[in-house]
């Protein structure tokens, strides 16, 4: 079980989080959206294989939404401090 | 190729057993070939041997980074089934069904196939109603399912327990009786052998680090960890890290890696006759030939290469097991381990032509891939024969994301993914 540190409430066990996949999608605006952009924004994923930065909840805590880098080789988290997006 | 047989094996057996050889060979990586698989997993080794088998190539390679069968092959909980909800689905996976029906004697290896059926329970009334409509879709779709109650469940299965002492008592369940299990190592052996037997390459610790495109931006080459190599045709077949392949050629996939993991316990004698599977409060199990219970886990919650998952996600599911099974309480767990899914959004896998010709993918099985390996390696043999999809493969598309056309597995797995 991982060990994640809320940037609001500290280290807490994985099971008071949700994931919330990788972080920064940004969503396409405009009235020029392709479907192509479209269906990227809401399937195609980096899956990277090293550090990752991805969104977390801590659901059964704050509730508040938080970004962390985490190295999915090792599951380390880098850092989880990041900005809520 | 020596074949095998009953005489063989008796006469083995006389001589002190010193017939055996080495089932494949270890060649060295030539310059070129007329088609190279990415990962020597199941589906890797059976895209190779359909190719050679069915489509004439001969010049194959099938490059692995670690060992043959290493990967999730070595990983998996052996079941198979083709009791899919969506017509697409149930004719993907009843293809696979079909091959894994006379696979033993087609390779002549024994796989140790066991049809001894997969029942799925129900819980709960929503369980019941969906269940029996995945019994009627997969009989209109020629697929074998059937509707139990609870006494005939029980019946199938002598170690259930059924009644209202449960938290979530057993409403029914859905037979599929040509389900079962395989020796999983045998199929990725007996595809290899057959394999090496029609001249393809098996190169292990052989890693992709690159792919090469000519000026028309199609494949020309792969560079790998044991030199250059040069191929036309190319399919990935790498489970966990397809993301990770191809991404050296900029393609992005509707693809995200989990670890699943799974575990036996001590070995018992003969026990548990079929597969139990309950959706609802998520247990898995069967029992193998050697006589542990097989026990599978559902995915981790995060992304993660690390073939390792945490234990909570086992315990939830050995709970689940020690309720429907209590005379299991008492058993001491053997070892468990994880391996690397690859999941896509609607948990339908693609087998398809990629944005760069000559280059072509099996990906996105997610936790279901053992079963349809056949399937999956005679399909992608036959996309990269023909440059175009099978009818059975044709709706798995990179594209059905971008279409709208999702095959929504997802909404409708027999186990939550």
């Amino acid at each position: 079980m991982l060990l994640i540190h809320c940037p609001h409430c500290g280290p807490r066990p994985e099971i008071e989080f949700v994931y919330g996949g990788q972080a920064n999608i940004m969503r396409p605006g405009g009235a020029g959206v392709t479907d192509q952009q479209w269906a990227d924004f809401l399937y195609a994923r980096t899956n990277s294989k090293g550090v990752h930065a991805e969104r977390w909840r801590h659901v059964y805590g704050c509730g508040r939404f938080f970004n962390a880098q985490r190295d999915t080789t090792t599951d380390q988290f880098v850092d989880s401090s990041g900005p809520r997006t | 190729m020596r074949s095998f047989s009953g005489f063989s094996l008796l006469w083995g057996g006389l001589t002190g057993h010193k017939h055996w050889r080495q089932q494949w060979r270890s060649p060295e990586p030539k310059s070129s070939y007329d088609a190279v698989i990415v990962g020597a997993g199941g589906h890797g080794l059976a895209a190779a041997y359909y190719l050679a088998s069915e489509h004439g190539l001969r010049n194959i390679a099938v490059l692995e980074k670690g060992w043959l069968g290493g990967g999730n092959t070595g990983r998996n909980t052996t079941v198979i089934r083709s009791n899919y909800l969506f017509d697409e689905s149930a004719a993907l996976y009843d293809h696979a069904l079909k091959i894994w029906e006379d696979l033993t004697q087609k390779l002549n290896y024994n796989l140790m196939f066991s049809q001894r059926g997969v029942m799925m329970l129900c819980h709960t009334v929503h369980d019941v109603q969906v269940f029996k409509r995945h019994v009627h879709a997969n009989r209109a779709n020629g697929v074998d399912n059937e509707w139990l109650t609870p006494e005939q469940a029980r019946e199938f299965c002598p170690p259930l327990v059924t009644g209202s002492q449960l938290r979530y008592p057993v409403l029914g369940a859905a037979l599929q009786r040509r389900g079962g299990t395989a020796r999983h190592d045998a199929v990725a052996w007996g595809y290899a052998r057959a394999a090496d037997a029609l001249g393809v390459d098996i190169i292990e610790n052989c890693e992709v680090t690159g792919i090469r495109c000519d000026g028309k931006g199609a494949v020309a080459a792969l560079e790998t960890t044991r030199g250059l190599i040069h191929a036309q045709k190319v399919g990935v077949s790498a489970a966990g890290h397809t993301s990770v392949v191809m991404g050296m050629v900029g393609v992005r996939l509707p693809i995200e890696s989990f670890p699943l993991q799974a575990l036996v316990s001590e070995p018992v004698k003969p026990i548990f006759p079929c597969v139990v599977m309950s959706n609802t409060i998520h247990a898995y199990i069967s029992q193998s030939d050697k006589g542990e219970l097989v026990i599978g886990a559902s995915t981790d919650a995060y992304t993660s290469y690390t073939q390792r998952g945490a234990l909570h996600v086992n315990m939830h599911t050995l709970a689940a097991v020690c309720e429907l099974f209590p005379m299991f309480r008492r058993l001491r767990m053997l070892r468990n381990w994880g391996g690397i899914v690859d999941v896509t959004p609607d948990r339908s896998p693609i087998i398809a032509k990629t944005p760069v010709p000559g280059l072509y993918v099996n990906c996105g099985w997610g936790t279901g891939g053992f079963k349809a390996t056949p399937g999956a390696g005679h399909l992608l043999a036959w996309t990269m024969a023909h440059d175009a999809p099978h009818p059975i493969n044709a709706p798995f598309t990179i594209e059905r994301f971008r279409d709208g056309y999702l095959i929504d597995e997802a909404a409708a797995a027999a186990v939550s993914h």
